[in-house]
């Protein structure tokens, strides 16, 4: 079982190989060749397990991370994931053989591969994880990657733009789903998702359920682009071709289907899962294709499509989720088809789309634009490209032979058959179902249409286009044949994918029912004359009507103005929400130091003071305490001296010897109390902060008496001696707080666990190394900071020509 | 900033090495007495900016030719390495070992994991103070 593992580490470690690989072979082979083989050797490692996952098994393996918060790194592999797995691999491989030929070495290759590595790594963690923290781990991984990988030309400020809005949008809902996961751990006391579906029965009681349900569900839909979190995938095709052929068809915007899927057996039959999920996977459905009509650029024209696509597995796992509902019996297994349409579509998708992207892209590399308005006639020019698009496209549309028109055949079946469910007022509703879905598809087909047609028929536009047309090179064409092919050979042979792959990945949706084969219904292309086909019919025939006649209709989307689209929204309320903060910082950063330490002072006051108030825990008892010497207490008279003194001290040296004064009878007091190690490091701390400033003494300005007025002097004085108040009552109280069990205990036996005498030094390398580990990146933040801050002021100048 | 002082530089001469002796000897006696990586750094570092102190910073820098940025990551990059080493052992993240070996001439020696972790925080420690004092002092 450490294949999974290696399938997630492999990207990883070879994502960090990429920069000294690329130094040494960037003259000699492009660099894909090499990235090339972690996916396919991937691929194939998964691939073996096929025959045995198809048997039902499934495989986990635990690798103890923080155990003691149930965090920890474990993989599970079944159905479901070898699903998501396999497309990532498999797709990721056509893909980086695409990009060889589409990407010249001159472009930094280094960068984009090894992001490229770092988003496969990332995305095959998430659909392989079974801890909840570990997947959202990988999950805003695939964000931040595919926020570089959007950006990979950020030279333009388009590109820029849209990985900045992916990222926002998509970050966000990870963050609600983070909440929801936090929210499910509250609920069921464990992150493993297989535990969790485990005990669903008792989940399903907690008030958290639902709130946990709406949460996890912005997340997934923020990542798949569902209405109307939609808007960030038609921008990010700024990226280049084979990162939206990979990311926004195949793999990124999966991620939340896959969550939809693996959380159906928790979820599935509640009625606001099945609403949300079908309801706006139906309505992004719709306005995924309604608004793919009128996009004049082809790339963007796939971006809409994909949103619609997305939509519709969407939809068709919530209207699986019904089955949860039944339960398992007879009648229920109708409404499974649904999911297993679902998962059909997936593959499907999968491979119509990326052959089209790829297309799109070979159009765009080999004439220069992907303007729909100044393409045409390519068809003679270049054949397999257009034979590449039909295939693509028609499947797209549904028709036959090709594998588009068998999963929606069966989304047909599925919108049909939900109006017979007794449940959740489908009585009523149930019947906009299938028109909103027969409507969708009359759109899928006209776009289609509009996808084929305008690009390669009619009539060619020399002085239109930027290059001389010719085929694409031979390398560019082999991943998107691969693809068609594939398209064709799933539609001849749909139930040898149903019973291998789809079959397993039902059981893993439906883990109550006893029989995963029951589940996989038998594809047939030819299914008689019934509703469905009716339907298709239909759609062809007004599809046809709609696109003939495109040139009259195209104006009524000129009536919803531009001030109202979501986009509008999006930017106002980032203008809104930066010129607010803007406003809201400026208030308070008046760059005057002393108005800082107040808001610190005050927030602490309140803060420690208060909770210990708040808490009842401001209790003295002196009885128990050691009796004081004589030394001790000329100690601190020095120290309140030296204090009181640095108050009215009227210059710098003064002000810092006597601060020196202080730390170094605080080093003394270390000594008294035996706590060598903190005198130590007191004295050193002491001394190179005085070393410090007498570097920068001579950059300050004299110390000026301050002029303020009477009012602030007085505020300023009461919160001093709150804080100081604050520090004493608290440093009183804690001797005696046992609100907490005392931690003096554990550390006994330190030399048994950690084979060393000193405390101080177990302490901080073993029992608490997670707090000196950060510590240590925070000293290196903070250095850094230092660093910038000082050393890039002269290049501001440089700086603000950007943009 | 260059100053021109006898006394220091003389003195600086034999005090460093006695400070950095000071500096390793804490560092390697911090598991079982008073010690350790941050101590270990800190002093490592007061002796290098005693160095700039005496001396400028271009004469220091051709005999540390360190850039002390890259120093200090490579410390960070020590101590999570080790953090992340234990799970190749299937052992929890940051889990560190110990052994205790006889050897000759020293006796019973411990050797841990814990060094490599401590070596890290040593060298982010000695890092990040001689960076900042370093773009402190060369700001103009």
């Amino acid at each position: 079982m450490v294949t999974v593992l290696i399938a997630i580490l492999l990207p990883f470690v070879c994502a960090a190989l990429i920069p000294l690989l690329y130094r040494r072979l960037r003259r000699v082979i492009h660099l894909g060749w090499f990235v090339l083989s972690v996916p396919i050797i991937l691929f194939i490692l998964l691939a073996r397990y096929i025959p045995q996952i198809a048997e039902g098994k499934t495989f986990i393996h635990t690798y103890e991370w923080i155990p003691s918060f149930d965090i920890n790194f474990t993989t599970y592999l079944d159905g479901l994931s070898i699903i998501f797995g396999l497309l990532i691999t498999g797709v990721g491989s056509l893909v980086i053989l695409y990009s060889i030929f589409y990407l010249s070495t001159k472009e930094s290759l280094h960068h984009f591969y090894c992001y490229l590595l770092l988003f496969m790594g990332a995305m095959l963690g998430v659909v392989f994880s079974d801890n909840l923290m570990v997947l959202y781990t990988f999950w805003e991984l695939t964000s931040v990657s595919s926020f570089l990988l959007i950006a990979f030309w950020h030279h333009r400020k388009a590109s820029r733009a849209g990985a900045r809005k992916a990222m926002t949008i998509t970050v966000f809902g990870g963050l609600s789903m983070l909440a929801g996961f936090l929210m499910l751990y509250v609920a069921s006391g464990t992150f493993s998702i297989r535990d969790i579906v485990a005990n669903v029965e008792l989940i399903r009681e907690h008030s958290l359920f639902v709130p946990a349900l709406l949460l996890i569900l912005v997340g997934a839909f923020t990542k798949s682009a569902q209405f109307p979190f939609h808007i960030w995938l038609p921008d990010a095709m700024e990226a280049p071709t084979p990162v939206s052929a990979y990311l926004h068809s195949a793999t990124m915007v999966k991620a939340g289907i896959y969550l939809v899927a693996r959380f159906s057996p928790v979820f599935g039959g509640e009625a606001i899962w099945f609403w949300l999920v079908s309801g706006i996977g139906l309505l992004t459905l719709f306005w995924g294709s309604f608004n793919a009509v009128r996009q004049t650029d082809l790339k963007a024209l796939l971006a809409f499509s994909t949103v619609s696509q997305l939509g519709l597995i969407m939809s068709l796992f919530g209207l699986g989720s019904a089955g949860h509902y039944f339960g398992y019996a007879e009648s229920s297994i109708i409404y499974t088809q649904a999911s297993f349409a679902a998962l059909f579509h997936l593959i499907n998708h999968s491979t119509f789309k990326g052959a089209l992207f790829m297309m799109v892209g070979i159009v765009d590399h080999e004439v220069g634009t992907r303007d729909i308005r100044r393409l045409g006639g390519l068809m003679a020019l270049m054949p397999v490209t257009f034979t590449i698009a039909v295939i693509g496209g028609l499947s797209m549309a549904g028709l036959p032979p090709f594998n588009g028109f068998l999963s929606k055949e069966m989304f047909f079946t599925a919108v049909l058959q939900i109006r017979e469910v007794n449940i959740f007022s489908m009585d009523s509703w149930g019947v906009l179902f299938p028109i909103v879905a027969w409507v969708a598809s009359i759109f899928t087909f006209v776009y289609s249409m509009i996808l084929i047609a305008h690009t390669f028929f009619g009539k060619l536009q020399p002085a239109k286009l930027d290059k001389k047309p010719h085929e694409a090179p031979i390398g560019m064409l082999i991943s998107p044949i691969v693809l068609c092919l594939l398209v064709v050979a799933i539609f001849f042979f749909p139930n040898v994918l149903g019973h291998y792959i789809l079959e397993p990945a039902m059981a893993s949706i439906y883990p109550t029912f006893p029989s995963a084969s029951e589940l996989t219904p038998h594809i047939y292309a030819w299914h008689g004359v019934n509703p469905e086909l009716l339907m298709t019919i239909g759609v062809i025939i007004v599809g046809i009507i709609l696109f003939k006649t495109l040139k009259s209709w195209k104006p009524l989307y000129r009536i919803f103005s531009q001030n109202y689209t979501f986009n509008t929204y999006y930017n106002r309320l980032i203008e809104f929400s930066e010129k607010g903060s803007m406003k809201f910082t400026n208030r308070y950063m008046s760059g005057n130091l002393t108005h800082y330490f107040v808001y610190i002072y005050v927030f602490f006051v309140a803060l420690i003071a208060g909770y210990f108030i708040w808490s009842d825990a401001m209790a003295f008892d002196f009885a128990k305490d050691s009796p004081v010497e004589s030394y001790e207490l000329i100690l601190v008279f020095v120290m309140m001296f030296a204090a009181i003194w640095m108050i009215f001290a009227k210059g710098r040296i003064t002000a810092m010897l006597l601060n020196g004064v202080l730390g170094y009878s605080i080093a003394f007091f270390f000594v008294i109390f035996r706590a060598p190690d903190l005198a130590l490091t007191q004295l050193v701390v002491e001394s190179v902060t005085t070393a410090l400033f007498l570097l920068c003494f001579k950059f300050l300005p004299d110390l000026m008496p301050e002029s303020s007025r009477k009012r602030v002097k007085f505020s300023n004085a009461v919160i001093a001696i709150f804080v100081g108040a604050t520090v004493t009552l608290v440093g009183l109280a804690v001797v005696h707080y046992d609100r907490f069990e005392t931690v003096a205990l554990y550390f006994n036996d330190a030399y048994d666990l950690a084979g060393g005498s000193n405390i101080v030094n177990t302490i901080l390398g073993d029992f608490r190394a997670f707090d000196t580990m950060l510590e240590v990146v925070v000293l290196l933040i903070a250095g850094l900071g230092v660093y910038t801050l000082t050393k890039l002021k002269p290049r501001k100048k440089e700086a603000d020509h950007e943009n | 900033m260059k100053i021109n002082d006898v006394i220091l530089r003389t003195i600086t001469k034999a005090v460093v090495f006695i400070i950095l002796t000071l500096g390793i000897y804490l560092f390697f006696a911090g598991h079982h007495a008073p010690g350790g990586g941050f101590i270990g750094g800190l002093v490592l570092a007061s002796a290098i900016v005693l160095l700039y102190l005496a001396y400028d910073i271009e004469t220091v820098h051709k005999g540390m030719p360190f850039d002390f940025k890259k120093v200090a990551a490579l410390g960070v990059l020590l101590a999570t390495g080790t953090a992340i080493g234990s799970l190749f052992f299937d052992v929890p993240f940051l889990s560190q070992a110990y052994t205790y070996i006889d050897v000759p001439i020293f006796g019973k020696m411990g050797f841990s994991t814990v060094t490599i972790f401590e070596a890290g925080v040593a060298l982010t420690v000695v890092g990040v103070v001689v960076t900042i004092i370093l773009s402190i002092s060369e700001d103009e």
